[in-house]
């Protein structure tokens, strides 16, 4: 079994987002940039795959700029085969990505593709679903388990209400929650492994995808700065704020 | 000139940043406390090291190392450097001078060493020797085959974990125009050996939880066999394997003092008084510019002396600066911090009262600030006959 893991390059979780001065988005020059952490979910998913002896390949991929190549050689330093990098200074939308993305799997004809659930840039939380609809595979989302039988993947999905478990018939699309794993630090050998392994680039037209923003960004602005909080003396004069200022009651 | 990493070497220093800040800051805080390292912690953070490949990194890969460079060793350690001294001593790095084992002294201390399975310690202080370490009155004398040793060892560090120690030793005097001078020997001492003790040593006011113990030897007999390089040829293996550890205190102190940056900026930042963060004083930016500037200049005072070793090229100076100016540095930049913080700072609430106890060893280990200096002036004097 082939498996296919969408990477995203995004900005560190440990940055402090800011927005550009000029309000088109959120600074991305001089920031420490990493992988999407529920795509890491996804690499480490797939390379326990393939050390379980049930997949036989692990095939990264990534959109975007130059630099998702840095993505793609961590998600080939934790263990993955071999990377697909699709080339673009372009904005890409999650229907974009999807498009691109089924693009490639029609080309390598993977049995799963994993994907985190949602990128924490801008926590859309849409491309896996589009890309099972583009592809008419069924769909585990926000997996926290998942086990290949026979033809058969059983998902065990985080749900409002608790657990659910899902079978899907393969191929499918997983996406990942926070409890499927706890990835891997990439071993020192595989660090220097991942140098020699291909990275095959590709740009949206060479799969023949229009990749045009379906969506416009009027505006990127700070949450509103939270004010200090106040010290009521009684119960009444709590319900009181509460009822009459707060509006909450 | 190319100042960038490769891929590679960014790699490595991401993860070694994470497996510190997942794996060595969670337990910093028990190990200050008590002083110890639950053994359980000790064989977790060694397991995974082993399982990563980063144990014994620094070592040459025909001997099960990774071969790592200079340059890259010393990306490693800069990343431990922001953790405790006393965990990150199990992601281990074995003394290099172990690459002087030869014959039967490979399988039982070089291999095991860097299998993770043998931990090691050095041992050249004593009470009454510390810079001038040739006046060491730890002597071996021959008898029979074999050496006898007697005299003691102190400030091991290690000590408490090793399974046998590297052990510089007074072998005879030789007769020089300028005095007596003694010959050193190093050797190789199994724990259990009959004779030698390993007994608690002092409680530091640095790197609490990374003991140092004393050694005592009586009448310790070891076999010729236990004799690391040369008889009498222990300057010499000191000299070829010991002259790049500067580097590690060099390249730790600038690990720790970006730790402890980012508590002062991020304080700065966030901090009110008078009606503003206390970033936007003068007083208090000026530090924060001063001490990135210093830090900036130690990081790369040391990446270049760790860069000339693998070029090849003559670096005892360099390295000589690199420990001197990163040691300084981080006492610097460590006291600007705790000041910034002001009263907080000193509480063990925050670790910056930690980092500012911990700087201190620094100017003092692997060769004091005044012997680093010596080697650079002597260095620059020398060749000019004075």
């Amino acid at each position: 079994m082939k498996v296919l893991v969408a990477v995203k390059r995004v900005v560190d979780y440990n940055v402090k987002i800011r927005v550009k001065a000029d309000q088109t988005g959120v600074e991305t020059q001089n920031v420490k940039m990493s992988m999407n952490p529920f795509d890491e979910i996804g690499v480490e998913e797939a390379i326990r795959l393939k050390e379980a002896g049930t997949a036989t390949e692990v095939v990264a991929v990534s959109l975007g700029v130059q630099q998702c190549q840095e993505t793609l050689r961590t998600a080939l330093a934790m263990g993955a085969d071999r990377g697909i990098h699709v080339k673009t200074d372009e904005e890409l939308q999650p229907l974009a990505v999807a498009k691109l993305l089924k693009a490639v799997v029609d080309k390598e004809a993977p049995e799963l593709v994993i994907l985190g659930k949602q990128a924490i840039d801008d926590d859309a939380n849409q491309t896996g679903q589009m890309l099972s609809a583009l592809l008419g595979w069924s769909q585990g989302t926000f997996a926290s388990e998942i086990a290949p039988e026979n033809g058969t993947l059983h998902v065990t999905r985080e749900i409002d209400g608790g657990l659910e478990k899902v079978d899907l018939k393969m191929p499918a699309v997983v996406t990942t929650d926070l409890r499927l794993n706890e990835p891997r630090y990439a071993s020192l050998p595989n660090i220097m492994k991942a140098k020699k392994k291909p990275i095959d680039t590709m740009e949206p037209g060479d799969l023949g995808v229009d990749i045009a923003p379906r969506l416009t960004t009027l505006k990127v602005e700070e949450p509103p700065k939270r004010e200090a909080g106040i010290k009521v003396e009684t119960v009444s004069d709590l319900v009181d704020k509460l009822k009459n200022e707060a509006k909450v009651i | 000139m190319q100042f960038g990493l490769t891929e590679e070497q960014e790699m490595i220093v991401s993860t070694v940043r994470s497996f510190v800040e997942n794996e060595i800051y969670p337990h910093e805080e028990a190990v200050e406390r008590t002083g110890v390292v639950p053994p359980e912690v000790a064989q977790e953070i060694k397991r995974k090291t082993l399982d990563l490949g980063f144990y014994a990194c620094n070592f040459p890969e025909e001997v099960g190392g990774a071969g790592l460079s200079h340059l890259e060793f010393a990306l490693v350690e800069r990343e431990l450097g922001r953790g405790s001294m006393a965990l990150n001593h199990f992601f281990g790095r074995p003394q290099n001078i172990l690459m002087a084992c030869t014959g039967d002294q490979r399988e039982r201390y070089l291999l095991p060493a860097v299998r993770g399975e043998r931990m090691d310690a050095l041992a050249m202080t004593e009470p009454d020797a510390g810079s001038d370490v040739r006046s060491m009155k730890c002597t071996a004398v021959r008898d029979g085959g074999d050496w006898v040793i007697n005299g003691s060892k102190h400030f091991i560090s290690g000590a408490d974990h090793a399974d046998f120690f590297i052990v510089f030793v007074a072998t005879g005097v030789d007769d020089t125009p300028k005095g007596p001078k003694k010959r050193i020997t190093c050797f190789l001492v199994d724990r259990d050996t009959p004779g030698f003790e390993v007994r608690d040593g002092y409680n530091s006011v640095s790197h609490r939880g990374y003991k140092n113990c004393i050694l005592y030897f009586d009448n310790c007999r070891l076999p010729d066999g236990q004799v690391l390089g040369a008889v009498d040829g222990g300057f010499a293996v000191m000299n070829e394997w010991l002259y790049a550890t500067r580097i590690t205190v060099a390249t730790m102190s600038v690990g720790r003092a970006r730790r402890c940056f980012d508590y002062a900026l991020h304080h700065a930042a966030e901090r009110r008084q008078f009606g503003q963060p206390i970033g936007k004083f003068q007083g208090v930016s000026f530090q924060l510019a001063d001490m990135v500037t210093e830090i900036d200049a130690a990081d790369w005072l040391t990446l270049a002396a760790a860069w000339r070793l693998d070029q090849g090229l003559p670096a005892n100076r360099e390295i000589a600066s690199a420990k001197l100016y990163a040691s300084e540095m981080l006492a610097r930049v460590t006291d600007a911090t705790l000041q910034i913080f002001g009263g907080m700072g000193l509480m063990d609430d925050f670790p910056i009262e930690r980092f500012w106890r911990d700087a201190r060893v620094e100017r003092i280990w692997d060769g004091t600030s005044e012997i680093q200096r010596h080697i650079i002036s002597r260095d620059l004097l020398r060749p000019l006959g004075s």
